[in-house]
């Protein structure tokens, strides 16, 4: 029997409806593979009628196994022969399973990613189309502007928001009912309010992902805090790379005035408000209110001694507000709802909810809106889903340039603005920053103050120059060079710095140097008296390069080191040249038996 | 807008407008990570799979859900049914979705991530 040559039958329907679904590419495919693997001679493909199956085509079926792989592309060709054919594996990816019925899904509140949120500001995001202001509408949207401008005065606005307990999301945490009554008492026939999407922190992408997802959300809370302080004009202060943030944005402008809910005389109560966006160009400084004011009239972005406050004395010396992307996002929510819902999430001296920007080594990098107040293991383990590679935790950034690490033991301190102060770090805008034990918390230190040093504006002389040479120190304790005395006077440095400069990126600059002081001053202490570097990254301190006895002379490390510095023969143990070799780890990572070490 | 009456119109309206809608409906995520992420030929693809199967099927974009990791995020939703969303979707899944799901009604289950019910 010739057939009984043959290891493998592959059944191929090309019943009509598989034709056209593609089983002739299938085939072709198929044969191309097998005889590039030369098994042509050892598989037989037959085509066959209809399996029945059609839903499910193009669809084959390899005996002896019996199994059926369906919906099957040309691609997926490669794995068959490879897989099935010479390495005996049946391919569960391709088997046919019984189709999910909606039942059998999980819903959104049940995936861990979402169990423990709470979406607030985020409500809309990735549900409505950003683009249709009718979309927002139809969720309720601009309902809260509605009953505010027909059923509320300026007062009674602004108590319900200082009962709700709003604090500012930017970074400070300022109560925001507050900063609204400050500005109403101001007198003045013109004042502005505006909205702060500067967004600098390195990592931090929520108020992005805010104005692209659901832009009329942070329009309306624009009016609304308009109406509350008596403003009739409105800047938003969006940064020119956020072109997208912009396009919607500007989209939504366009609507809302089509619809007259911006423009004059709005839901015929005589009140008239107009909007702008003003582009700014990227400096992480102009997202300091006094600087962004300035930006916003054309001058410099740099700070000004406050006060006067911008209640008092803003934009154009006008009494102006202004607030961040997510405080405006709240604020339709606690109209609708009421003070008493919203101060109800959170804890008390912290309501409602936060988003957090996640990213660092975890497995799950996103947004998350959290009620205030869950600790910050919640947030790493339930929401981020924990550390990716299974690695252990070792430290939280929190807070971006101006906020701090926590390490493990602090995993359990609840995530509101009081206790952050008392950790030593800050909430700040909303960036986390997860790390797994190869980290170097000096570097950590070194890597924010680099990027604070060369954002610091130069105006005061604190900032300016007490930012550079604590940055030097740093640099020299990664490269090896650390001093007795560093840790002291990078303490005393800090403490000036913070004391002495005029806006908050000076004033808090030092923080990430004081947390990691704070929780991790061994590691400063490893590197300047034992010159090691524990998590195993400041090249300097980790020794030489030599490869061990393990390795089996593969040559891989002598293609791939740039400099040419490793020597040996094909099949015996090959050697690095130290005075050529320039400590960049490229043959570590290449090396299949991980026989490169640092000694 | 002159009135909350008219705003409460208009909402119930549009309202209506999407309740009784009898097309399948399939939203992209479309915020920074999305795009970043490939959806802008997500799109495409599943434009021209629409057109060559000559269906009858909404497109829409939405923002970012928050789970940048998993984009880009297509989102199925039949008349009567839950919205589905799938995640970490390529151009050569875009056939399976729209065989699968949209034209036969079966979710196609190694790339389902969740349901929404609203
Ligand atoms: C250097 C520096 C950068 C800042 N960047 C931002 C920013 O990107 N976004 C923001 O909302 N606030 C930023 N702030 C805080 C603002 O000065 C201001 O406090 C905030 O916009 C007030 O809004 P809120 O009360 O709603 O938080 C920054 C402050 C400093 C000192």
């Amino acid at each position: 029997m010739e057939e009984s040559t043959y290891r493998s039958h592959l059944l191929i329907c090309c019943g009509t409806d598989c034709v056209s679904s593609g089983c002739e590419e299938i085939k072709s495919a198929l044969e191309e593979e097998l005889a590039n693997n030369d098994l042509a001679d050892e598989v037989k493909v037959i085509e066959t009628g209809c399996h029945g199956f059609c839903e499910k085509g193009p669809v084959i079926i390899a005996y002896p196994e019996g199994v059926c792989y369906c919906e099957l592309e040309p691609f997926d060709m490669a794995v068959i022969v490879k897989e099935h054919i010479l390495n005996g594996r049946i391919i569960d990816e391709l088997l046919y399973q019984e189709p999910l019925t909606e039942e059998s899904i999980s819903s959104y509140k049940e995936l861990d990613f979402y169990s423990k949120q709470q979406r607030i500001a985020l409500a809309n995001c990735g549900y409505i189309d950003p683009e249709e202001i009718d979309d927002y509408i139809a969720n309720d949207g601009y309902e809260a502007l509605g009953r505010v401008l027909t059923e509320m005065t300026s007062q009674e606005v602004i108590e319900e928001v200082k009962d709700a307990g709003l604090r500012g999301r930017g970074g400070g945490g300022f109560p925001t009912g507050l900063k609204w009554q400050f500005a109403h008492d101001a007198e003045s026939d013109k004042k502005y309010i505006i909205c702060n999407a500067d967004e600098g922190d390195p990592g931090a992408f929520m108020d992005r992902s805010l104005l692209e997802g659901d832009p009329h959300r942070i329009i309306e809370g624009m009016i609304i805090g308009g109406y509350a302080i008596g403003a009739d004009e409105g800047y938003i202060y969006v940064r020119a790379e956020y072109p997208l943030a912009i396009e919607r944005l500007q989209k939504a402008i366009d609507q809302a005035e089509e619809y007259g809910l911006l423009g004059e005389d709005i839901f015929s109560s005589s009140f008239d408000f107009k909007l702008q966006i003003k582009e700014g160009a990227g400096a992480f400084v102009c997202g300091e209110e006094t600087a962004l004011m300035a930006s916003i009239e054309g001058k410099r972005g740099m700070p000004n001694p406050r006060p006067p406050y911008p209640a008092q004395k803003g934009l154009w010396g006008q009494p102006s507000n202004i607030n961040n992307v997510e405080t405006y996002a709240n604020i339709p929510y606690i109209m609708l709802n009421g003070a008493e819902d919203f101060s109800s999430i959170g804890t008390e001296g912290s309501a409602g909810t936060k988003v957090f920007a996640l990213t660092g080594n975890i497995n799950n990098t996103g947004l998350a809106e959290v009620p205030m107040g869950i600790t910050m293991r919640e947030i790493i383990y339930d929401v981020a889903g924990g550390i990716s590679d299974g690695k252990e935790f070792k430290a939280v950034q929190i807070g971006g340039p101006s906020g701090g690490c926590l390490p493990k033991d602090k995993l359990d301190l609840p995530v509101d603005y009081d206790s952050l102060i008392d950790a030593g770090v800050m909430m700040g805008s909303g960036g986390l920053v997860v790390m797994d034990e190869d980290i170097c918390m000096v570097d950590v230190a070194r890597f924010f103050l680099d990027f604070t040093q060369s954002e610091s504006c130069g105006k005061c002389t604190p900032c300016r120059e007490g930012t550079k040479r604590m940055l030097e120190i740093l640099e020299r304790i990664t490269f090896g060079e650390g001093e007795e005395g560093d840790i002291e006077l990078l303490k005393e440095l800090s403490q000036n710095i913070k004391d002495t400069s005029l806006c908050g990126l000076g004033q808090t600059a030092p923080n990430p140097v004081l947390s990691t002081l704070e929780y991790f001053e061994d590691e400063y202490k490893a590197h300047i008296y034992e010159q090691t570097c524990p998590g195993g990254i400041c090249q300097n301190l980790l020794g030489d390069y030599i490869i061990n006895q393990d390795c089996i002379g593969c040559t891989t490390c002598i293609d791939t080191c740039p400099v040419d510095a490793v020597t040996g023969e094909k099949g015996e143990v090959h050697e690095i040249a130290l005075d050529l070799c320039i400590a960049c780890g490229t043959c570590v990572d290449d090396c299949p038996v991980d026989a490169i070490v640092q000694e | 807008m002159e009135s909350l009456a008219e705003l409460r119109e208009l909402k119930e309206e549009v309202k209506d407008q999407q309740a009784d809608g009898d097309k399948p409906e399939i939203i992209i995520g479309m915020g920074t990570c999305g795009i970043a992420a490939g959806a802008r030929k997500v799109l495409k693809e599943i434009l021209n799979e629409i057109d060559k199967r000559e269906l009858d099927v909404t497109v829409n974009q939405t923002g970012c859900i928050a789970m940048c990791e998993k984009e880009p995020l297509v989102d199925v939703r039949l008349p009567g049914k839950s919205r589905i969303t799938y995640g970490n979707v390529g151009i050569d899944n875009i056939s399976k979705i729209i065989v699968g799901h949209v034209v036969n009604g079966n979710i196609v289950n190694e790339l389902a991530i969740a349901k929404l019910n609203d």
